[in-house]
């Protein structure tokens, strides 16, 4: 009798299927689900275009942050690494602090470029990857590993309105120093120098003027912050703070959060570059300006 | 990043997010009409960080488009403690944007903290809950939540800890955050007087040379009267924010819940 009971009175599927889901959130493992919810809509690509896509539809009602300028580059010292740090959504600076290097672990390296969020959640989910790696293979996993671990997943969502430019950098001992860039359609690039983001032109510019593989430790940490301010001064979208970080083959060394400000004028007053930019307080001369 | 943590972005300057006004349709014909399942409630939130304390504050208007809902709907809510009313929580989410999913999503984070205690016997960490929490909004990252959300607390050594999050999850830890309609009014206020931004050191040297001033941890009686000040500001020069100031301040000896009233014009 009660097996009937149960049988005509239980929940139906889709009830039992997000009791499921309840059930899941609170357990006391939560599952690594990659279970999204999506919009009852048939193109649910298209309506989260209009929901979200700041640059297709300026008005849309949801603005995501987005992130900017971010290099690397491969020299015989290890690799260099740098950021800025806004964060933009529409016209609006979002953030002047975001962290746009992301420590996956102590040898790899990650950088944002694209949706804040989906970088962020993604390189952890990456982090958590190579240490399971780690743990299953009792070594660690190798930068072409991991960067194609990354490559494959945003692949498997290409289409669903993922942005993210982002690449992995680190030093294994069968590798070396190893550069990969990755982005959200899914392409997977093995390279000596990237520059990513909206300010990239204006990074390459500088980088690919100076850049040369027998870079000294020091010449290479300058290089990577002028080529940051570069794109900070051209590109409305960066600024904020350089994050600057050297790959070694025994790991990371981080160089540095700093304001682009006092840096800009230093660079200025100092070496005489930015010659374009008046520093005389008094020069009202707006004929001059560039 | 990031967040990471936007405030309401105002589209094509700094204007007024009216965006679900009805606007006077075409006379007649076939219309589509799409899905749109959001709403802006409006009003605005802020949060900033001390040395022992976290402050968050939101204002208590709830509008869509010209129109004011009610003058008393919390934004603030408490998160984990016992039971409905929260005995002895050391969390504050503060959300805005659209108010169902603030509410769903405040339902949510409440019920994963409570069970953390049961599950682990242990308070659930701000660290550990702001992580959670960026994982549910990115959860519906196709889908997404609209708020803008600041989660509040005090960190393992005992420090204001404040973390704010973009619609889709992106998190930073900060000092100061505003957010919701009135972000860019109250945000540029916070930057010089939280963080210094802007602000140099009287006499440290001439043109170039001068120093900038260096942040550190604000009193909380300061940072008291820099949030009425804030929500003064914005009352006078945002139509979606006024009626009423909730404030939650939470330090080792729990949460304050204060009310204050703001104009209601």
């Amino acid at each position: 009798m009660d097996s009937l009971f149960d049988k005509y009175t239980s929940s139906s599927h889709e009830e039992e299927a997000q009791l499921q889901d309840a059930d899941q959130e609170l357990s006391v493992n939560p599952p690594l689900s990659l279970k999204f919810a999506l919009p009852p809509v048939a193109q649910s690509s298209s309506w989260l275009r209009a929901m979200t896509d700041d640059h297709s539809n300026p008005s849309c009602p949801i603005k995501i942050a987005h992130g900017t300028t971010t290099l690397a580059f491969r020299f015989k010292g290890g690799i260099i690494v740098a950021t800025d740090s806004r964060a933009t959504a529409g016209n609006w600076i979002a953030s002047q602090t975001v962290k746009k290097v992301i420590e996956i672990n102590n040898c790899l390296l990650g950088t944002m470029a694209g949706g804040a969020a989906d970088c962020q959640y993604w390189l952890a989910y990456l982090g958590m990857q190579c240490r399971l790696h780690e743990l299953r293979h009792k070594r660690r996993i190798s930068v072409a590993a991991a960067s194609k671990i990354l490559s494959n997943l945003v692949y498997s969502y290409k289409g669903m309105g993922l942005s993210m430019g982002t690449m992995c950098a680190g030093v294994t001992p069968q590798e070396g120093p190893a550069l990969y860039y990755i982005d959200s359609d899914g392409t997977r690039l093995a390279g000596n120098l990237f520059c990513v983001g909206s300010g990239q032109t204006f990074a390459y510019g500088v980088l690919d003027a100076e850049y040369s593989y027998d870079l000294s430790d020091d010449a290479a940490l300058e290089l990577g912050r002028r080529s940051i301010l570069a794109a900070t001064h051209r590109d409305a979208y960066s600024g904020g703070y350089i994050n600057l970080y050297h790959v070694k083959e025994d790991g990371w060394v981080k160089h540095g959060f700093s304001d682009t400000n006092p840096i800009f004028w230093k660079t200025k007053l100092e070496k005489g570059e930015f010659s374009n930019v008046t520093a005389n307080f008094e020069d009202d001369d707006t004929s001059q300006r560039v | 990043m990031a967040s990471v943590f936007s405030g309401a972005p105002p589209a094509g300057g700094p204007g007024y997010s009216f965006k679900s006004t009805p606007t006077p349709s075409q006379a007649s014909g076939i219309r589509e009409h799409s899905f749109y399942p959001y709403a802006d409630n409006g009003g605005s939130t802020l949060g900033i960080s001390g040395a022992d304390f976290t402050i968050l504050a939101g204002d208590t208007r709830s509008t869509s488009g010209y129109s004011i809902n009610t003058r008393y709907e919390p934004k603030l809510f408490k998160i984990g403690g016992e039971g409905p009313d929260h005995v002895g929580a050391t969390l504050v989410l503060s959300v805005v944007g659209f108010a169902a999913d603030g509410h769903a999503l405040k339902e949510r984070l409440d019920t994963i903290v409570k069970m953390y205690k049961y599950q682990h016997g242990k308070p659930m960490s701000v660290a550990a809950c702001a992580q959670r929490l960026s994982h549910m909004l990115y959860g519906k990252r196709f889908f997404p939540y609209y708020v803008h959300a600041i989660l509040g607390g005090l960190d393992e050594e005992g420090k204001g800890a404040l973390y704010s999050y973009d619609p889709v999850g992106s998190y930073e830890r900060e000092q100061c955050r505003a957010a919701g309609a009135a972000a860019s009014l109250i945000m540029p206020f916070l930057d010089n007087q939280v963080n210094f931004k802007n602000q140099y050191m009287p006499g440290s040297g001439e043109g170039h040379a001068l120093q900038q001033r260096v942040p550190e941890p604000l009193p909380r009686a300061d940072v008291e009267a820099l949030v009425k000040d804030a929500f003064d500001g914005a009352v006078e020069r945002h139509i979606e924010v006024g009626d009423g100031l909730q404030t939650m301040i939470i330090t080792k000896e729990g949460i304050e819940e204060r009310y204050a009233p703001l104009k209601k014009d």
